[in-house]
């Protein structure tokens, strides 16, 4: 489980991370949405200690990750795959990772097949891995102690289609044994078909958090008429505002009854009425941070 | 969340991290000895320092006077190279962290920074003194190859201790200015510079040149080469030189580091 509680970070005048506070429970797969430059990578920095931060506290499973010894063995870290020595092997990068947690090179070999690296891909440098090699041996690195808490920073970038359902498995199998992970993304489509729970950040501040179904839940509703004309006069004369969604139909923020019930009394015939679909959650996911961008720019600079 | 997190077994979120114990010291010093020798840039420094201190006993076999090939003069002639060489291992064991961002890494498996740059001057200093033994060795072959008269008279286990304290400085000053920098090459720039722009400001600027034995290192640690016996007055030199451009450049370059976000 981790716990962020109140935690601040400044640059100067810049707030890189604004005061925020979410949980990651045990069990489950937490998502950490937010665009770039939006605090995701600050943040998880905070929590293994590498970025000091200005005020509250990160606790992983109860503990500052700096007070949990050998903490590699608790808590599996990849924060940037692209920051490994170039000139060492695949295999070389995780004998080190190893010998200092006190793992056996056996573990190391069984980590390189796990992700899919045996072999002569091992052997070769790093500086000739693709981004999705990097991303796997950074998985590898982060799994070898044999923790029960994951942090992940993008670590879906890079990975072809293969690779980020080959993650989901690897990530959802880890947290059904009671394992936390937290992962990042500006990507939310990948996101969505990992995460249990979501956390949405913007301008360094919490916009969003819940299941992916709380986030979804959205009113509204979709009609498309025989007539287009007809029904917008209709929808016009029962006060239901309406917006055409551009293939003949219209998009509405009433309930179907409602709409439906318009078009009955005004006799239009509809070949199509139904809930809106989610908006899908890129769509709300932007909107929520640009939102959140336009009232932060107060005359008082970019905090609210 | 219960608060009584000493009873039995961990409660439902919290890490039990009592049949884990810290990382030991010795630990690091390994991986840090490894990671000095596992890219080919890292293992061809250790090559070159071998080679070059081969060769210039060679050199020195050919061109030196029969009855200067004695033991002392080959030490001599090596600690030179070895004084380039090795300062630059120890930049490159610090600046590696960040010029290729491993730090994140590093100090994530260990975050007691203090503790891995421990584990890193350790590792440093046995492979500074693994260069003296090598030159120990090859001196050893090389003068018994020579037979010239007299060729392992005088010395002394001063020697050694001199030879020994040029080269472990040597290894310190590297680190400090890598940790002062974070950046190879400005780090290893500046330490080759530093000494030649001081002795010129030096030489133009009499007062300085007057007191250069007390702060330049380079001027105050010339009798340590000589072989001769060092007056107190030398000796005080050659801390306060070391205290000017190792001790307070390793602590400046340590609180950085303790203080630094790593990204």
């Amino acid at each position: 489980m981790i716990t962020l509680e109140n935690v601040t970070k400044r640059y100067g005048q810049f707030t890189a991370v604004n005061d925020i506070s979410f949980v990651a429970q045990s069990g489950k797969v937490t998502g950490f949405l937010g665009p770039n430059g939006a605090g995701k990578s600050t943040s998880m920095r905070i929590m293994v200690g590498l970025t000091p931060q200005d005020g509250g506290d990160a606790l992983i499973g109860g503990y500052r990750f700096a007070d949990i010894p050998n903490p590699s063995r608790h808590v599996g870290v990849l924060l940037d795959a692209s920051a490994q020595h170039d000139g060492r092997t695949g295999r070389e990068v995780l004998r080190l990772s190893a010998e200092t947690m006190g793992m056996g090179l056996g573990r190391v070999e069984e980590m390189l097949t796990l992700v899919g690296l045996s072999g002569p891909e091992s052997k070769r440098r790093v500086r000739n891995y693709s981004l999705g090699m990097r991303q796997r041996l950074g998985i590898a690195n982060a799994l070898m102690g044999d923790p029960s808490v994951l942090i992940l920073d993008e670590p879906v970038n890079g990975l072809d289609p293969a690779g980020i359902h080959w993650m989901r498995g690897l990530l959802r199998s880890f947290a059904a044994k009671g394992g936390t992970v937290l992962l990042s993304s500006h990507l939310l489509h990948e996101v969505e078909m990992i995460a249990d729970e979501m956390v949405l950040i913007g301008r360094g501040k919490i916009v969003a958090r819940g299941t992916k179904e709380e986030l979804l839940q959205t009113r509204g509703t979709y009609v498309k008429p025989e007539d287009p004309e007809a029904l917008q006069k209709a929808l016009q004369a029962a006060s239901i505002e309406a917006v055409p969604s551009g293939d003949g139909g219209f998009r509405s923020d009433s309930e179907p009854i409602e709409v439906g019930r318009a078009a009955a009394a005004a006799g239009v015939v509809l070949a199509e009425l139904k809930a809106a679909e989610g908006a899908g959650l890129e769509e709300m996911f932007l909107q929520l941070t640009s939102d959140h961008a336009r009232d932060s720019i107060t005359p008082e600079g970019v905090q609210v | 969340m219960s608060t009584t997190a000493a009873t039995a077994g961990a409660p439902f979120g919290t890490l039990d991290i009592s049949t884990t114990s810290k990382v030991p010291l010795l630990r690091l010093v390994k991986v840090e000895m490894r990671k000095m020798i596992d890219t080919r840039s890292g293992l061809w420094l250790i090559i070159a320092i071998v080679a070059i201190t081969a060769l210039i006993t060679v050199i020195f076999f050919f061109a030196a006077p029969d009855d200067d090939r004695v033991f002392l003069n080959y030490i001599g002639i090596m600690a030179t190279p070895q004084g380039f060489l090795l300062p630059v291992m120890g930049i490159l064991l610090i600046t590696q962290e960040w010029t290729q961002r491993t730090g994140m890494v590093t100090f994530t498996l260990e975050p007691h920074r203090g503790k891995v740059i421990a584990a890193k001057v350790i590792a440093a200093l046995v492979f500074g003194l693994l260069a003296v033994l090598v030159a120990t060795v090859i001196a050893s072959i090389a003068t018994g190859v020579s037979g010239a008269p007299g060729a392992w008279a005088d010395i002394g286990s001063d020697d050694f201790a001199k030879f020994t304290l040029l080269q472990v400085t040597g290894v310190l000053q590297g680190l400090a200015f890598g940790l002062i920098f974070l950046n190879s090459a400005a780090a290893i720039v500046t330490f080759f510079v530093l000494p030649i722009a001081f002795s010129i400001v030096a030489s133009l600027w009499g007062a300085l040149e007057d007191i250069a034995p007390w702060v330049d290192l380079g001027t105050s640690q010339v009798p340590l080469f000589e072989g001769t016996n060092l007056t107190g007055e030398q000796w005080w030199q050659v801390l306060t030189g070391t205290v000017i451009w190792v001790v307070l450049p390793f602590l400046a370059g340590l609180i950085r580091v303790l203080r630094a976000e790593l990204k």
